[in-house]
């Protein structure tokens, strides 16, 4: 089997003196969806963390498209194509969100406004609203906001840290639908979930984590299928 | 009744000081809510930064003086500004480099930060002592008045006057023209739209590529660009005395606090609150209140609400109103 | 500790190298400044090591305490009190009885046009009443002798009673500002503190019937004898002589030596007494809250109150340590008051001699004071070296001789550039 296109690998390490992940695997084709899932704690955040840089690892790996990133740091990362929405604090509040888009391609110098016509056509409301500072939105709409910032360095990984955090159920399937719209671009998306079931339907890949480590990995239809994913994480 | 007679009493002594007045100090807390803003400290150093700034200028204004060169009507000092401004963000620049950096990359506490900045004010007042020295300075030049009061009088055939001084234009155009391209920069550039992204959200910026040392370069020199020209507008329309300057920190901080720190356009309207409530509180209205009011009421005393050595008190009394019941100020600002 | 009782032989050296080397008179000068430094940095310790309250209001609470000496000990105006002390007292009583109305309406209205109104109307109101009582009284007050007194006078009490006073004096002024602004972000308070400093010494030039303003207070009485008085003493003058000194000099340095030991006396009491409380229950709480503010208000502390409570406390030493200076002078000179040299240069000590110490105060307060009068000496000496090859009387060499006089802020500010840098704890750390 060929390399996945995204692989943290046996990846071990925390913010201090004790450790949160141990010997933790995620990975994602191109194109493909990959979800995050497992219980309070059980360092689903943190692991995303670890891909994107944001935390030293002590032991594993980060490859990109074959390439050894583990000593990049989270900048470097973006210019590499790889893109992450916070699961907080993802937006400039103070901003338009024009400008939000306009960030979100800083490191850019060719012509954006082709990314930005994509990313309107992505989210309609967002057009409408881009004239108007990004903090005076609705939850669902500054999720846009961020997903779109993300989106405007033409990543070929998106990464997103519960994106339906505190949305409505309408708003929350609103946005899946959205995000395997991005996926069938051909970017590649790994994602972190409180949303365990709604988030397995649309997975191609599934990660169950437990105390910083794989518990079960699958295809999300086949997570959900297993009795005692079922049972242990998904509430029956 | 003579409402014109009042009207122009008003505007002489009250309308037109506290104009120029605001100004300086909107100029003086741009910089100081531009600092907050990136750098997310206090700079106590920002007068003594105002204070250095204008003494280059001084130095350059001397230097083309002695040179013959002038700027005819206006004042040589405009002429000397950019060398100011240029040493000036030499020196803050220098400043990061050997001092704030360091505290940066530990990410110290803001108090720490402020601590550090008043060392940081201790060597500039030091220079300044050193280089210029502790006397009063006047430097400017050229047309002192713009509309004189007997001119005025002729013109209108009131019986007040109402002069104007160039200086006093000088600084509402200057300031007027620094905001304009200050709000140009910050909104219409890449640059300026970059800081203002770090401002509100440095997380994030550092995730959208964003080079933070950049920015914080550009901020710095910003500053160092604001803080020369309220110096430079202030001693012009004063006088320059490095202690003035230092002093000048209660009523900058009290507008940048006022209008709410971090937002430019609150720095903006915290100076011109600051600058008018203190003018009105101080000033003696016994004029302005003889032609507006029948003889038989006319008052005998100054109708002076405080005295003038109390003008700190004003600034800080309407601090202390706001930070109670406003906490982040007009224009909400960060309170982080 | 043996670091530390280095450090401390190490600034008696400097002392006794002032000593020898200049006069025995100027180096014990040096140390009764260095003594009050000492207990004014010891008062800024407890508010930013203890609790971490930044306040740089620290010459505002030093002139109260200056103020206290004049109020307490000065001797009485005939017929000041008479003609407009009781009128000064209710004006003031009316300003106070007029905030406290202000804040009981704002507090207990609901809000609304009519609570606006009664507000401005109470406040203004108020503020009309108090000046039609206060100024014919200040008029009346400032016309009596005005050339020599022109004061409300002083209580004529022993001057050391005006210790304590000053920190009494100090610590109202203080509860009245924590009650205010000790709520607020630390850099707020800083602001607030800088302010309130400001106005202090604002009132002290303006009122010239508290204190005859810039017109100063000479002559206030002191703890110990006069030199004069001493050098006319039979017995003194063969005492020194039979020691082998010049009555003059042994004068001076005996008063100064009456000083120093009721200034160390002062420092012995403080500082037993805070490090008494660092120790005590209260000064774990203390340090606790320091460290930790929600952890501290979430196990059921009342963060605000100790807050207040350290504030008030350390206001009060530094107005101890005012009280104490002024008395040394022998005057009340509000003109001199400035907030580099009795703010930050105390906030210089606390730094250097380590944030959080009580000792490491006090060895600041030594070692800063020191260096702060030593600096300026020694800068004229480096600028006589770097002058020695120029030609005399060329602008240049006038200029930096002149300028060496500067060198002191300067020389500060990279100390505790340096400090904060290398050694953030300071040369004693604190706990």
């Amino acid at each position: 089997m060929a390399e996945p296109f995204l692989i943290g690998e046996n990846m071990t390490g925390g913010y201090g003196a004790a450790d949160i992940l141990h010997g933790c695997t995620l990975a994602v084709e191109k194109g493909q969806i990959a979800v995050i899932v497992g219980p309070n704690g059980a360092g689903k955040s943190t692991a995303m963390k670890a891909v994107f840089g944001m935390l030293k690892l002590r032991a594993g790996h980060v490859r990109l498209d074959g390439e050894d990133i583990t000593a990049l740091s989270p900048q470097a990362r973006v210019a590499k194509g790889m893109a992450f929405v916070p699961q907080t604090h993802n937006i400039f509040t103070s901003m338009t969100v024009e400008e939000n888009l306009e960030m979100g391609a800083f490191l850019r110098r060719d012509d954006i406004r082709g990314t930005m016509e994509q990313v309107y056509g992505l989210f309609p409301i967002l057009k409408q609203k881009r004239r108007q500072p990004a903090g005076e939105l609705s939850g669902g709409q500054r999720q846009q906001v961020a997903v779109g910032r993300a989106l405007m360095t033409q990543p070929k990984v998106l990464m997103l840290d519960e994106p339906t955090a505190g949305v409505s159920p309408i708003v929350m399937d609103e946005l899946f639908d959205r995000i395997i719209e991005v996926a069938r671009t051909g970017i590649s998306i790994l994602m972190v979930e409180q949303n365990a079931r709604q988030a397995l339907m649309i997975a191609d890949r599934g990660y169950v984590l437990v105390q910083g480590a794989n518990r079960f990995t699958d295809t999300g239809p086949a997570l959900m299928a297993d009795p005692e994913v079922r049972r242990s994480f998904l509430g029956g | 009744m003579d409402i014109l007679n009042a009207l122009v009493a008003f505007l002489n002594f009250v309308f037109v000081p506290g104009l120029a007045y605001g100004a300086q100090l909107a100029l003086g807390a741009l910089g100081v809510t531009l600092i907050y803003g990136i750098l997310r400290f206090s700079n106590f150093a920002h007068g003594d930064t105002m204070a250095f700034g204008t003494m280059v200028t001084i130095l350059g204004t001397w230097g083309l003086q002695a040179a013959g060169v002038s700027a005819g009507p206006l004042p040589t000092a405009l002429l000397a500004l950019p060398l100011g401004i240029a040493v000036t963000a030499a020196l803050v620049l220098g400043t990061d480099r050997a001092v704030y950096r360091f505290y940066r990359r530990q990410k110290a506490a803001p108090t720490i930060l402020v601590i550090v900045s008043l060392g940081v004010m201790f060597v500039m007042n030091g220079i300044v002592r050193f280089i210029i020295g502790v006397e009063e300075i006047g430097f400017t030049d050229g047309e002192r008045f713009l509309i004189t009061a007997g001119d005025f009088r002729n013109m209108t055939g009131l019986s007040e006057g109402l002069a104007i001084r160039t200086t006093q234009a000088i600084t509402v155009v200057t300031a007027v023209i620094v905001v304009a391209a200050l709000f140009w920069f910050l909104n219409r550039t890449r640059t300026g739209k970059s800081m203002r992204a770090f401002s509100d959200n440095e997380d994030l910026a550092l995730l959208s590529g964003i080079n933070p040392e950049r920015v914080v370069a550009v901020t710095w020199i910003l500053a160092a660009a604001l803080a020369t020209t309220a110096g430079v507008l202030y001693g012009l329309d004063k006088s320059f005395k490095a202690f003035t300057y230092f002093q000048l920190l209660l009523p900058i901080f009290a507008s940048a606090i006022v209008g709410g720190l971090g937002s430019p356009i609150g720095a903006i309207a915290g100076g011109f609150v600051i600058a008018f409530s203190e003018v009105t509180v101080t000033y003696a209205w016994k004029k302005v209140a003889t032609y507006l009011l029948p003889d038989a009421l006319a008052p005998d005393g100054l109708v002076q609400l405080m005295s003038t050595d109390y003008k700190f008190a004003v600034s800080f009394a309407i601090l202390i109103i706001v930070l109670l019941f406003m906490p982040t100020g007009l224009f909400k600002g960060k309170s982080v | 500790m043996n670091r530390n009782l280095l450090l401390f032989a190490f600034v008696a050296l400097l002392f006794i190298a002032t000593g020898m080397l200049q006069s025995w008179n100027s180096a014990l000068g040096i140390l009764n400044m260095a003594l009050i430094s000492a207990i004014m940095a010891l008062g800024v310790n407890m508010q930013w090591g203890y609790a971490g309250l930044f306040n740089v209001g620290v010459m505002g609470f030093v002139a109260l305490g200056g103020l206290a000496v004049v109020l307490t000990a000065a001797q009485p105006v005939p017929g000041a009190f008479a003609a407009g002390g009781w009128a000064i007292l209710g004006a003031l009583a009316l300003a106070a009885a007029t905030l406290a109305a202000a804040v009981a309406i704002w507090r207990r209205m609901r809000a609304g046009w009519t609570r606006t109104l009664t507000l401005l109307a109470v406040l203004i109101g108020g503020f009309f009443a108090f000046r039609a009582l206060f100024d014919p009284a200040v008029a009346a007050i400032e016309a009596i002798n005005p050339a020599l007194t022109g004061n409300i006078g002083g209580l004529g009490l022993p001057v050391l009673l005006a210790w304590p006073a000053g920190g009494l004096l100090a610590a109202i002024a203080a509860w009245a500002i924590g009650k205010t602004a000790l709520g607020l972000r630390s850099d707020y308070l800083a602001i607030a503190t800088l302010g309130i400093a400001e106005i202090i010494i604002a009132v002290m030039k303006n009122e010239d019937w508290l204190a005859r303003g810039v017109k100063n207070m000479i002559s206030l009485p002191r703890p110990v004898p006069y030199e004069v008085d001493l050098q006319r003493s039979a017995a003194f003058v063969s005492w020194a002589q039979g020691w082998g000194f010049d009555p003059v000099t042994a004068s001076a340095i005996v008063v100064k030596l009456c000083y120093a030991a009721l200034f160390v006396a002062v420092l012995a009491i403080i500082i037993t007494l805070s490090e008494l409380a660092l120790r005590s229950p209260w000064g774990r709480m203390m340090r606790a809250i320091r460290d930790n503010e929600v952890a501290a208000a979430a196990m059921g502390k009342n963060v605000t109150r100790r807050h207040l409570q350290i504030f008030v406390l350390g206001a009060a030493v530094i107005g101890i340590a005012g009280a104490m200076m002024t008395t040394l002078d022998s005057q009340l000179t509000p003109g001199t008051y400035n907030p580099l040299r009795f703010t930050f240069l105390v906030w210089v000590m606390v730094i250097v001699g380590g944030s959080g110490s009580n000792w490491g105060a006090v060895l600041g307060g030594f070692l800063i004071w020191w260096l702060w009068v030593m600096v300026e000496p020694i800068g004229l000496a480096v600028m006589g070296a770097v002058t020695a090859g120029m030609a005399d009387g060329s602008w240049l060499k006038v200029h930096l001789q002149d300028s060496a006089a500067h060198m002191r802020l300067l020389t500060m500010g990279l100390i505790l550039l340096i400090v904060l840098r290398f050694s953030p704890r300071g040369l004693i750390p604190g706990r």
